[in-house]
């Protein structure tokens, strides 16, 4: 796995040929802060990071890295919770954080056109003069990359009503192996031929190098309300959620946390959140005046109905950030309450809800591990955060093998193993459960007519057979895969 | 955030604190977002996160070199980070512990070592650096341009108010700001006096320690508070009601004095005393009935202004809206800034010692400040008002002379 030193010695004398002294760090001081993204409890060096600004520098060292057969690994600004810019031993970081400017704004054609290390939350800063924004907003937004959002395809609150990451970009260039420059989509909303614009969206940095992105911007709607219910039972928050998409109405966010979570974000945000309450169900209805009225309506109905012990209306702009800015820093903040989380992210349907939330709960006992569950609950994504102490011996194993319970059982129920953080290094076995070995061979051939060489971020996403036959030999009974009654797509 | 230090300095007062602001850290990377230096230089060891994860080395005793040093010279400690960061982790003191082991753990190079010395032998006393501005002033057109920008024009203090109420407080002089904008503190006094209350201006109080302490030279850090402490405790005895500080840096340092005396048995009770009497000039106006301001302050004329918030008031002592508050109450129109929470650059010594990045954060600070036209730019600290004036074509000034007229 390692790089032999001719190897490296002839990378580095290229590398310098390419970058300032400065944007190219190889000693092991300087290096070590690279070893893990936002999943920290992976860690592993890589040879060299490089800092390019220009996409000519990109192409070089990526033609560099073909030549010499040295992987590398595409980081945005680190936030990534699946460890899909853990380094590999023998490659190189290519960190993308300088490319941070925002290079347009159309307001005719509503679109942007931004470099890949522009922090996501800032394109709707820039937008807002112009009474447009981004829609997709994951939590990390203030800090995570538009880059990094693509390779992900990062959803976040508003994804309910307006989709995730590839409903909201039109256009990249990415850098493919061989150093090509390539235009994918275009400035319609449709375009010939196979669709790779949505293919590379989720790639995970394995098919190539995202280095310009054309984004949608939406108009901001006319009026807006966040309705915030309490609930003294985690299963009625659980439910209300089922039924108000029932009742018609796709919110443009429908979040859920329970208790912890909301001490948590409570002790940070001091948004008011009701302390005492068991879970929260945050709802935020957009659109025309008159419509809203309507559905605020019928939303407090069916809150009240779904045993909603209180329910706060938020009218003002500043009292909608509020309420919005617990939920949003509601993961770190979880931080106060343990060292170390580990935070899952599977998907489920709605009407599972309080089933899973209630089997993670006997899975907390039987572990002897808390969990805080804050997740985006109208498109049934959860994000159960295990609390660990990385400095007690094994901790960390028994938080991975609650975590891997928690994916196995959204798998059983009939959702899935990731809902927009991606698989990474993470939830690479989970991957085993989730396809068949055909399924991840089919994988393989689009990965390899890309990247013959296999150097784009090797060993992530897509588990090789090979791996999950011994990680098979630890789950299979009978000579039956876990849950074989479940289709797997 | 996993830690391996070893027992020995587990067990010692800064091994103990760092292991405790190191574990709330859960990496998520919030903090780089509002890190005006990884903003600028985009290298991870140049954010808040990548900062934590290099002391973290030097704490777990980790080979280490100027290479972290530099990481950690470059940061500002605006604490904006710390305002960003849902977890709490209290990066400040974190630093603080990293820049003190990595300074007894590495050697500077004689120009860098003789530049700091210089600085720490003359910025923290006002009897050296007061004639060292006289007489910067008079022979400011034969000194090298970038010495000549730092030193500002003559200003006159105006007359100080007798000292006649029942009310007092006391004002921490500070040691550059008497020689920069010795109006600052003057100002202060009258509008007090005109809400009924007096200035103590203790005769041995001097530098706040600030310029030591993030020069990673505690020892003489730790000096300088406890001798004003010493000055103050006899006017506190007497009932003083608080201790003014119309320096924000100087004032999130002397609201540390508990922190930082929290072991010495000689001087913990004072100093939490200290820190609790310790009030922002800010503070001390918005809890004032301000009638007694009123008539003399309509026939002005200013009305346009910038506010910059120093980010040792807004990070450091999480003081925000309240001087907004004071100034919108008075009738002036705070034009909208961008970037408000991002530092200008000044940060004590750094614009000296780091110059390349604060000329950087200097111009865009300015840029944001002026987009509106102000007629004036106001502040809260004597750091920031000097090097924003040094490239401001309105004048920069600290807030409270727009209630003193």
């Amino acid at each position: 796995m390692h790089l032999d030193s001719n190897t490296k010695d002839a990378l580095l004398n290229q590398l310098k040929q390419i970058v300032a002294a400065n944007y190219l760090l190889t000693s092991k001081e300087d290096l070590t802060p690279y070893e893990c993204d936002g999943l920290s409890a992976y860690q592993r060096l890589p040879v060299a990071v490089v800092l390019p600004d220009t996409i000519e520098q990109v192409q070089k060292i990526v033609q560099a890295c073909s030549q010499l057969k040295v992987p590398i690994v595409a980081r945005g600004a680190g936030t990534g919770l699946s460890g899909g810019a853990l380094p590999h031993e023998g490659g190189i970081i290519l960190g993308l954080s300088r490319f941070n400017k925002i290079l347009s704004i159309d307001t005719n054609n509503l679109t942007s056109v931004v470099q890949p290390g522009v922090r996501n939350l800032a394109i709707t800063e820039a937008a807002r003069p112009h009474g447009l924004y981004y829609a997709p907003d994951p939590s990390s937004q203030i800090a995570c990359s538009i880059g990094g959002n693509v390779a992900e395809n990062a959803g976040g609150v508003h994804c309910l009503k307006y989709g995730l990451t590839v409903q909201n970009i039109q256009q990249i260039k990415i850098v493919t192996i061989d150093g090509t420059l390539l235009t994918l989509g275009s400035e319609t909303f449709d375009t010939p031929g196979y669709d790779l614009l949505a293919l590379m969206t989720g790639s995970e940095g394995m098919l190539g190098i995202i280095v310009e992105i054309v984004v949608k911007l939406l108009p901001k709607p006319h009026a807006v309300k966040v309705l915030m219910a309490s609930f003294d039972k985690v299963e009625d928050a659980g439910n209300a959620v089922a039924d108000i998409i029932a009742e018609g109405i796709i919110p443009a966010g429908l979040e859920m946390m329970d208790k912890p979570a909301i001490h948590a974000a409570e002790a940070f945000a001091k948004a008011n959140y009701p302390l005492d309450a068991a879970a929260i169900l945050l709802c935020e209805l957009d659109g025309d005046e008159d419509q809203l009225e309507e559905q605020v309506i019928v939303v407090e109905k069916t809150l009240k109905h779904a045993k909603a012990s209180k329910i706060v209306i938020a009218t003002s702009a500043e009292d909608q950030a509020k309420l919005w800015a617990g939920r949003k820093s509601a993961f770190p903040a979880v931080g106060r309450l343990s060292p170390d989380y580990y935070c899952m992210d599977g998907t489920i349907p709605r009407k599972q809800i309080a089933y899973v939330l209630q089997k993670i709960s006997e899975l907390s006992e039987h572990y002897d591990l808390r969990v805080a569950n804050v997740f985006h609950a109208g498109d049934g994504n959860l994000h159960p955060l295990i609390l660990y102490d990385a400095n007690i011996e094994g901790e960390l194993k028994t938080a991975e093998r609650f975590g891997a319970d928690i994916l196995e059982l959204c798998v059983k129920v009939g959702g899935s193993i990731t809902g927009e953080h991606g698989v990474g290094h993470e939830k690479i076995d989970q991957m085993c459960v989730q396809f068949s070995p055909a399924e991840l061979t089919q994988f393989f051939a689009v990965k390899s007519a890309f990247d013959p060489d296999s150097l784009l971020n090797p060993g992530k996403a897509i588990p090789t057979l090979h791996r999950c036959a011994e990680l098979g030999a630890m789950h299979v009974h009978n000579g039956e895969l876990p849950h074989p009654e479940i289709p797997r797509f | 955030m996993k830690t391996e230090f070893s027992p020995t300095f587990l067990n010692t007062p800064d091994g103990k604190l760092a292991n405790e602001i190191l574990r709330t850290c859960v990496h998520c990377g919030f903090c780089n977002a509002t890190c005006p230096t990884y903003q600028l230089l985009g290298d991870e060891n140049d954010g808040p996160r990548g900062r934590i994860y290099l002391i973290k080395q030097v704490l777990e005793d980790k080979p280490v070199t100027q290479a972290t040093r530099t990481h950690l010279d470059r940061c500002l400690t605006c604490r904006n980070c710390e305002t960003t960061c849902p977890s709490g982790v209290e990066y400040g003191k974190l630093i603080d512990i990293g820049r003190k082991v990595v300074e007894e753990k590495t050697t500077r190079g004689f120009k860098e070592n003789l530049t700091r010395k210089a600085l720490l032998n003359l910025l923290p006393y006002q009897s050296r650096f007061t004639p060292a501005i006289k007489l910067g002033q008079v022979f400011k057109p034969f000194l090298p341009k970038i010495l000549a920008k730092k030193i500002p024009k003559k200003i006159n203090a105006g007359k100080y108010p007798s000292n006649t109420h029942s009310r007092k407080m006391i004002i921490l002089e500070g040691c550059v700001q008497p020689a920069l904008s010795p109006d600052i503190n003057a100002a202060t006094a009258r509008v007090l006096d005109r809400l009924g209350i007096s200035l103590t201006r203790p005769k041995n109080a001097g530098c706040c320690g600030a310029v030591n302490q993030h020069l990673s030279d505690e020892e003489k850090a730790l000096n300088f508070v406890k001798q004003n402490i010493d000055a103050w405790w006899e006017h506190i005895q007497n009932g003083a009601e608080a201790i003014i500080i119309t320096a924000s840096g100087c004032g999130a340092m002397v609201k540390d004095y508990a922190h930082l005396l929290r072991d010495d048995k000689d001087y913990a009770d004072k100093a939490k005393k200290v820190t609790e009497l310790c009030k922002d000039i800010s503070e001390v106006i918005s809890k004032e009935d301000l009638t007694p301001l009123q008539t003399q302050t309509q026939q002005r004329q200013t009305k346009n202004i910038s506010w910059h918030p120093p980010c040792t008031l807004q990070h450091g002592q999480k003081i925000n809206g309240v001087v907004e508050k004071i100034l919108t109450d008075k009738g002036y129109n705070l034009l909208p800034v961008n970037d408000s929470h991002l530092c200008c650059g000044s940060a004590g010594t750094y614009s000296i010692l780091q110059a390349k990045i604060s000329q950087q954060l200097q111009a865009n600070k300015i840029k944001n400040l002026t987009k509106h036209q102000p007629e004036m730019i106001v502040t809260g600290n004597i750091g920031c008002q000097t090097h924003l004036q040094e490239v401001s074509d309105v004048p920069v000034v600290h807030w409270i002379h727009l209630l003193d007229n």
